[in-house]
């Protein structure tokens, strides 16, 4: 009985998908690794689908050298961002320059919040810059920016708002942690969990 | 990978995964933020999670919609996030479902394998001074979900025209909301979704100049640099600070260093009382006064107006070490009056209690180790309660931001998790179906998410006459028959 609802539900997504047609890239890394460490689970193609429209709307944190990135689109020039999940896991993404860190996360389906959809209003969307080399080649982060980070969830000195921060080539390789309600992390000394 | 192939590999592991899992029913009291968190969290984490999400109001999204100020449109675009929380194909919204009167927590538990409470905080912390029942004294909640259409406080009626100045006692994000929302230009507030008849009745309002005070200093005020940043740019207003009050001691100095946002708060108070401008005799000009080290003794009653409130006695406080790096305000034996017509107390939410559930009533939180509910003590000894889990303000008390409920339905959800590996949740329940036939037994006029999509549609559409996100329905009858309307 249960089964035969799971198929039907994995039959509408083949539909929803075959909709949207060949736009982007969600969830492609997704696939390849356990989600979550209680139980295998699905990827949320529902929410996928309204955080399409969110990119599409906020087109200020794309830049012009950062088109969305199409199907075989080499011309547009990539950097590597590491995000560090909540399980310590390191999961390396592909990033086009111009490209925010919380669209980014969001594009492979990192599990980075986003409340208030980039307009500054939440702290959902913090992340821990790990290396205090890269912080430093990082703009100053705005009052505005500043005054959400104090409310932000384990705070670190390194900490910044994945809204905020633009890929730029010197972020090439920087790692971002994802802060974690059942986790510390620190900058320096910080040893992923093996899991 | 395509996406073609990406679907395919979908199917696919729904194919193999599909002789598991067992289904696993939760319902979740209360559907604000750490209610969505929590449901949001469950079904990432668990294909068999089956989850119900009840409310005793009709609407959804709890404090988003009747807490938040409605000049904070960018703090409530976190409604799409629950909105697709809601609309999952394993979650359901039921609201105008009460718990303790349509159901018993009894009944709930028999039901669901898991039972999340997440209903917050509907009630306030008293001072306990003499004077408190007077007329015109309200609590800062009565007067937010007053002016932000919650249908229990719509006909509140809040006296704003007998003095120009109000009285806000405590000094966090609360009071600097109420403060904002009294002083701010009407103009300002005509284009955001504030309740129409607090809109009329703030356009009507004399108050001019609004004062909040605090036991502590500026050092120690619990409110946020947006909120204040945003008071300090209100067209036509000024800021009042004692210099005095703001030189700091090595104590404070400690607390700034041990802590960003006090030394941010410090600075920004700072900054605002150097720009206070001298008085200009503009009829229109609004004044918002910050009064430090203050603590209200008794409230004072009208000669003129029986029963009605005209002013706060306060008592005049010093900073003592509590340890720790701590300071508390201690009263100093000096009085002095303030005399106003009108008095918010934004001093703290409580949780309410309701039967059958262990209550810390000195806290005003249930007891829980990481959300599992804890039994009262017998002998030294406490128990967790099986299956029963709190989240948000009713585990941690009526503090933090909505972000910060992220993190306690991580936890919270952890702790379930352990709980079902350690495989606690054995027996089989009815979930919904069984609470279906319970709600039509009693009938009870439960409003689903399509209610409320009816309900959000024809706010949407009256705001749009006006010139406003929406135009909230602010009486029960008026949300239930827009919810049933076909």
């Amino acid at each position: 009985m249960f089964g035969h609802r799971i198929s039907r539900s994995g039959s509408a997504i083949v539909k929803q998908l075959a909709r949207e047609g060949y736009k982007s890239t969600y969830g492609r890394r997704n696939l390849q690794r356990s989600y979550g460490h209680y139980l295998p689970s699905l990827p949320m193609v529902q929410t996928r689908t309204s955080q399409e429209a969110f990119f599409l709307k906020n087109h200020r944190f794309y830049t012009a050298s950062a088109s969305t990135p199409e199907e075989g689109d080499e011309e547009t020039e990539k950097i590597t961002i590491i995000f560090v999940d909540k399980d310590g896991e390191e999961i390396p993404v592909k990033v086009p320059i111009g490209m925010s860190v919380l669209e980014a996360a969001h594009e492979n389906d990192i599990d980075l919040e986003g409340a208030c959809e980039a307009s500054l209003a939440c702290s959902t969307c913090h992340v821990i810059v790990m290396d205090t080399e890269y912080y430093n080649k990082l703009e100053e982060p705005t009052d505005e920016e500043n005054d959400m980070l104090d409310l932000a969830f384990g705070l670190t000195e390194t900490s910044r708002l994945g809204c905020q921060v633009i890929a730029s080539p010197e972020l090439d390789g920087v790692h971002l942690a994802i802060p974690s309600a059942t986790r510390n992390f620190a900058v320096d000394g910080f040893v992923p969990k093996p899991h | 990978m395509s996406r073609r192939y990406l679907a395919r590999y979908l199917v696919s592991r729904y194919f193999s995964s599909s002789v598991s899992p067992r289904p696993l029913h939760v319902c979740i009291v209360g559907s604000g933020p750490a209610g969505f968190y929590t449901a949001d969290k469950l079904l990432k984490a668990h294909e068999g999670a089956r989850i119900d999400i009840i409310d005793r109001l009709p609407t959804p999204f709890g404090l988003v919609r009747s807490g938040v100020a409605p000049d904070h449109p960018e703090t409530k675009i976190a409604i799409n996030q629950f909105s697709r929380v809601a609309q999952h194909e394993r979650c359901s919204f039921y609201g105008n479902v009460k718990l303790g009167s349509d159901l018993l927590l009894s009944e709930l538990r028999d039901l669901y394998h898991v039972v999340v409470l997440a209903y917050g905080a509907e009630s306030d912390k008293d001072l306990g001074i003499p004077g408190e029942t007077l007329s015109g004294i309200y609590s800062a909640r009565e007067f937010v979900w007053w002016y932000n259409g919650h249908p229990d406080y719509s006909s509140l009626k809040p006296d704003l025209t007998s003095s120009d100045t109000a009285v806000i006692l405590g000094q966090g994000n609360v009071a600097l909301d109420v403060a904002r929302i009294l002083l701010r230009p009407t103009t300002e507030l005509a284009s955001t979704d504030i309740a129409r008849h607090a809109l009329s009745a703030l356009e009507e309002s004399s108050i001019r100049k609004v004062f909040l005070v605090g036991r502590r200093g500026p050092v120690q005020a619990a409110l946020t640099a947006k909120e204040l940043r945003e008071v300090l740019g209100i067209k036509n207003m000024h800021i009042r600070i004692k210099e005095t009050d703001l030189s700091v001691t090595p104590a404070d100095e400690e607390e700034m260093k041990n802590s960003r946002i006090r030394k941010r708060i410090y600075e920004l108070l700072s900054k605002a009382a150097a720009a206070a401008g001298t008085s200009e005799s503009d009829p229109d000009q609004r004044e918002l006064h910050f009064v430090f080290f203050r603590q209200p003794d008794r409230f004072l009653e009208s000669n003129e107006r029986k029963g009605h409130v005209s002013g706060v006695n306060l008592e005049k406080t010093i900073l003592e070490s509590a340890g720790s790096g701590k300071q508390l305000a201690v009263g100093t034996g000096e009085f002095e009056d303030l005399n106003c017509s009108l008095v918010l107390k934004a001093i703290g939410y409580k949780s309410v209690p309701i039967n059958g559930l262990p209550f810390d009533h000195k806290k005003g939180v249930v007891p829980n180790v990481r959300g599992r509910v804890v039994s009262q003590p017998v002998e030294g000894l406490s128990q967790t309660e099986r299956g029963l889990y709190v989240c948000g303000w009713l585990k941690r008390g009526p503090v933090g931001i909505i972000a910060t409920n992220l993190y306690c339905a991580e936890e919270t959800v952890g702790s379930i998790s352990e709980d079902i590996e350690e495989g606690v949740f054995t027996s089989s329940k009815e979930g919904s179906k069984g609470l279906m036939q319970l709600l039509e037994k009693r009938e009870v006029k439960k409003v689903d998410f399509s209610g409320w999509e009816k309900v959000d549609a024809k706010e949407k559409q009256m705001g749009s006459e006006r010139n406003k996100p929406r135009e909230k329905l602010v009486t029960w009858d008026d949300l239930l028959a827009a919810a049933a309307a076909n």
